[in-house]
């Protein structure tokens, strides 16, 4: 399988700010690729230098085969770019600007176009300075969505969009995966990356701390067990991988290393199992498990 | 009372926004006024020489028509400072309205008037606190100016009398921007129509002051009424009511229109537009022609009227000088025709000042357009940086060219009608407005260049073209050395009609205007965006 993307050991910083601090990240061609980060750790950075807008101080970087630096416009012609604050120009109407940007990556498919729009609920006659942020949004999605290229670049597109409009998002990028095409999909909306995404990228402070399946990410993680025994459980203390665990009378309440849960689960067999609740861990889960540490640190890297 | 809550945290605000900008503009002025006063007075030592300058003055009629009569030709503080009376006050006018604008439309244009709306904020406050703060500077700069004026020497009150040309000019010029910024969506748009009204109050100023039979003309001019204020030469302070009025009425009618719109609304609705773009619209250049064509409309237009005035005025230059020794001095100056010229060639450089006007703008928008994230996507498609670049660049170059042709070609029809030789002057007035251009694209080049090199700093072409004007208007005053002279690229400029041609300056101009581009070019492609 080919990249789309490889990215090895970017640092970009502005001033004494460090945005990117030594990032990896890899993108399969055809996949839908999970770029997860709270605000500000640096994944607009990242996406800047891919699409050759910032220069990176150091590392390797490729895109569809190229260097995004050097080869910027040519590139462009094979992929669409959503960026995360659409502004559009206040006097020409949003149809007029999703044909514009559509005729300068290459030419777009006029049918889908009028079948995105019609999707998307997006009247195409208002001017740019009418248009709601979501609205906006929807100008910049329809655009890349109707265009023929082979990757979409998407920063936190669904930001503005309403629920019914983040649900006609999932189903187009799930027909874009039908259709072979790479998407680098950037977001902090858990439940989107989980619902979309073949493959994860967690990042953290310019640095991609986890990557990989959902399914490899959740065998890193605990998976939650409440439990109801036959009688008092015993040695479960003492089981490697068992965390937070909290015994009252025959009830059992604890997190193990999904990696340990089948040492639990024999454990709790000899008590005697009558009621067994085990949650896998939420995409939430994990992440937050990246970020506790950041919640007693206020200040994360002001990547713009 | 409930609508003008929250004025004075709106005022804090915009004070603390502007702590830089406001006191650097009070000091520009100041010192303007004060240092070409200090000049003056070591020039002209004793009444004599005063009275003989004064006339000279007076029966140029390209001196008149651009900065104003001087009423009283023994007054000492009327010849120090006519060149600052009337263009001072256009100077101050611009300043007061752009500065409303700048607190009222262009923070509700942003959105975040928006955010500061949804709380405690009254209806009237944030125009109320624009136009305080604009008023606040302008009579800051009145006071300040007039006691520096004293300081120098001049008499006490004249110069308050002085300070109020200035600061009445300023506050009815707030009043201006007050309305048009409920008038327009945009505050570039505002901003556009605050300087139509000023625009065409100099030049009825301009008529006004170019002949005693048009005289009455100079008091359809707001920019008129604080110059015939008559600062030391009578000091008519009750003039000042008219602006004054003008004001009340223009403040009292903005209020009545931002009492019936939405927050974001101007007067016209935008109606909708195409769904579908024009087959045009697939270059960044046809993006860009959308972009500036509207302001290279209105600029155009402004031009041809002022081509056709300037070509009117300089027909009636025989006219002008009615006694014997203005006369005199006439046909020691070359005869009517050498006159007609110099007038001519004067307004040609004022044409070539305010086609740069244009191109720094169209310039500058490179920069807002990159600011506003909107060069983002586009340079996230097969567009180039150069291309991208290029497209803005030639708006700026071709919307000089094309002023510059527009205004020379109305001031050759004009003139030559009046003097019955259009076959001839509509080539020479042509020639004398193009020679203009190399020293127009070098200034557009210089924000060009400042794009690419330092972004941030890319407003400093307002900046460097402020020194260029004051070197130009005002360097043989301070008597600057040569050297300092020559950095202005106006002053290189061949002076035609009547003068001579030379092409050494022309080419050095339009060499050094493609070096600054092309290293514009080089940094911009090496930058990082945003």
């Amino acid at each position: 399988m080919t990249s789309a993307i490889v990215v090895s050991g970017l640092h970009k910083s502005y001033g004494v700010t460090h945005a990117l601090d030594g990032l990896d990240l890899e993108v399969a061609t055809g996949e839908v690729h999970g770029f997860l980060g709270p605000n500000g750790a640096g994944k607009s950075t990242t996406i800047r230098v891919l699409l050759g807008l910032l220069r990176g101080d150091s590392g390797d970087v490729s895109l569809l085969g190229g260097d995004p630096w050097h080869d910027a416009a040519q590139l462009h012609r094979r992929l669409a770019y959503v960026p995360g604050d659409v502004n559009l120009w206040p006097n020409l109407t949003g149809g007029e600007v999703i044909d514009l940007l559509g005729r300068l990556r290459g030419g777009l498919d006029p049918k889908k176009r009028d079948e995105l729009l019609r999707r998307f609920d997006l009247d195409p006659t208002k001017k740019g300075r009418t248009y709601s942020k979501g609205n906006r949004q929807k100008v910049a999605l329809v655009a890349a969505l109707a265009s023929d290229v082979e990757l979409l670049i998407l920063d936190e597109p669904t930001s503005g969009l309403d629920p019914l409009m983040e649900e006609v998002f999932r189903q187009c990028i799930e027909e874009e995966r039908h259709r072979d095409r790479t998407v680098l999909l950037s977001s902090h909306i858990l439940s989107e990356v989980e619902a979309l995404c073949d493959r994860i990228s967690i990042i953290r402070k310019g640095k991609v701390v986890e990557t990989g399946t959902l399914a490899d990410l959740r065998h890193l993680t605990r998976t939650s067990v409440q439990a109801e025994l036959a009688s008092s459980p015993n040695g479960l203390a003492k089981l490697p991988g068992v965390h937070g665990l909290e015994v009252e009378g025959h009830r059992v309440r604890c997190e193990v290393d999904t990696a340990q849960l089948d040492g639990l689960m024999k454990q709790l067999a000899a008590s005697g199992i009558k009621n067994l609740v085990a949650q896998p861990p939420t995409l939430e889960e994990l992440f937050l498990r990246h970020y506790e540490d950041d919640t007693a640190e206020p200040a994360l890297v002001d990547a713009r | 009372m409930n609508d003008f809550v929250g004025t004075s945290t709106l005022v804090r605000l915009a004070l603390r926004r502007d702590r830089v900008l406001i006191p650097l503009w009070v000091v520009v002025f100041v010192l303007m006024a004060a240092g070409s006063a200090q000049a003056s007075i070591d020039l002209y030592p004793d009444e004599k020489s005063r009275i003989e300058a004064a006339t000279t003055t007076n029966s140029s009629p390209a001196l008149v028509s651009l900065y104003g009569r001087i009423f009283d030709p023994s007054s000492l503080g009327e010849l120090s400072l006519f060149k600052l009376t009337a263009f001072g006050a256009l100077l101050v006018a611009l300043l007061a309205s752009m500065l409303v604008v700048r607190h009222t439309r262009a923070e509700e244009e942003s959105g975040r008037l928006e955010l500061l709306s949804a709380g405690v904020l009254g209806r009237y406050a944030a125009l109320t606190a624009g136009l305080l703060v604009s008023g606040l500077t302008v009579v800051l700069i009145g006071l300040l100016t007039a006691v520096s004026l004293i300081g120098v020497g001049l008499p006490v009150a004249g110069s308050f009398a002085f300070g109020l040309v200035w600061t009445s000019a300023g506050l009815a010029f707030a009043g201006v921007g007050g309305l048009t910024a409920q008038l327009t969506e945009g505050a570039r748009a505002a901003n556009g129509l605050t300087a139509i009204v000023l625009g065409v109050s100099y030049v009825l100023r301009a008529i006004g002051d170019s002949s005693d039979g048009t005289a009455w003309v100079s008091w359809l001019s707001p920019i008129g009424w604080s110059q015939q204020i008559r600062a030391y030469a009578g000091d008519r302070v009750v003039v000042a009511l008219a602006p004054l009025a003008l004001l009340v009425v223009l403040v009292a009618a903005a209020y009545a229109l931002l009492r019936r719109r939405d927050i974001g609304a101007g007067l016209v609705r935008p109606r909708p537009g195409p769904a579908t773009a024009a087959a045009s619209l697939r270059s960044p250049l046809a993006l860009a022609w959308r972009l500036h064509r509207g302001s290279l409309y209105g600029w155009g237009f402004a031009f041809l009227l002022l081509g056709l005035v300037v070509g009117n005025i300089a027909s009636n230059v025989d006219g002008f000088a009615g006694s014997e020794s203005a006369k005199e001095l006439i046909q020691k100056l070359g005869g009517v025709d050498g006159i007609t010229d110099a007038f001519l060639s004067t307004e040609m450089g004022v044409l070539g000042l305010l086609a740069s006007a244009f191109g720094i703008q169209a310039a500058l928008r490179l920069r807002s357009e990159e600011t506003a994230l909107r060069a983002e996507p586009l340079l996230a498609t097969g567009v180039t940086r150069s291309r991208w670049l290029s497209s803005h660049v030639l708006m700026a170059l071709l919307g000089t060219t094309l002023l510059i042709v527009v205004g020379g070609l109305g001031a050759g029809i004009s003139s030559g009608a009046e003097l019955g030789n259009t076959g001839r002057q509509v080539p020479r007035l042509l020639a004398a407005a193009a020679v203009q251009l190399p020293a127009i694209w070098l200034v557009t080049a210089l924000v060009v260049l400042l794009f690419g090199v330092a972004p941030k700093l890319v407003t400093a072409g307002w900046f460097l073209f402020g020194a260029f004007l004051l070197i130009g208007q005002f360097g043989s005053i301070f008597d600057l050395p040569q050297s300092v002279m020559n950095l202005s690229p106006y002053g290189h400029t061949p002076r035609l009609p009547g003068g001579d041609f030379s092409a050494t300056p022309v080419v050095w101009l339009t060499v050094i205007a493609a070096a600054l581009i092309v290293a514009g070019y080089t940094t911009f492609r090496r930058r990082d965006i945003g």
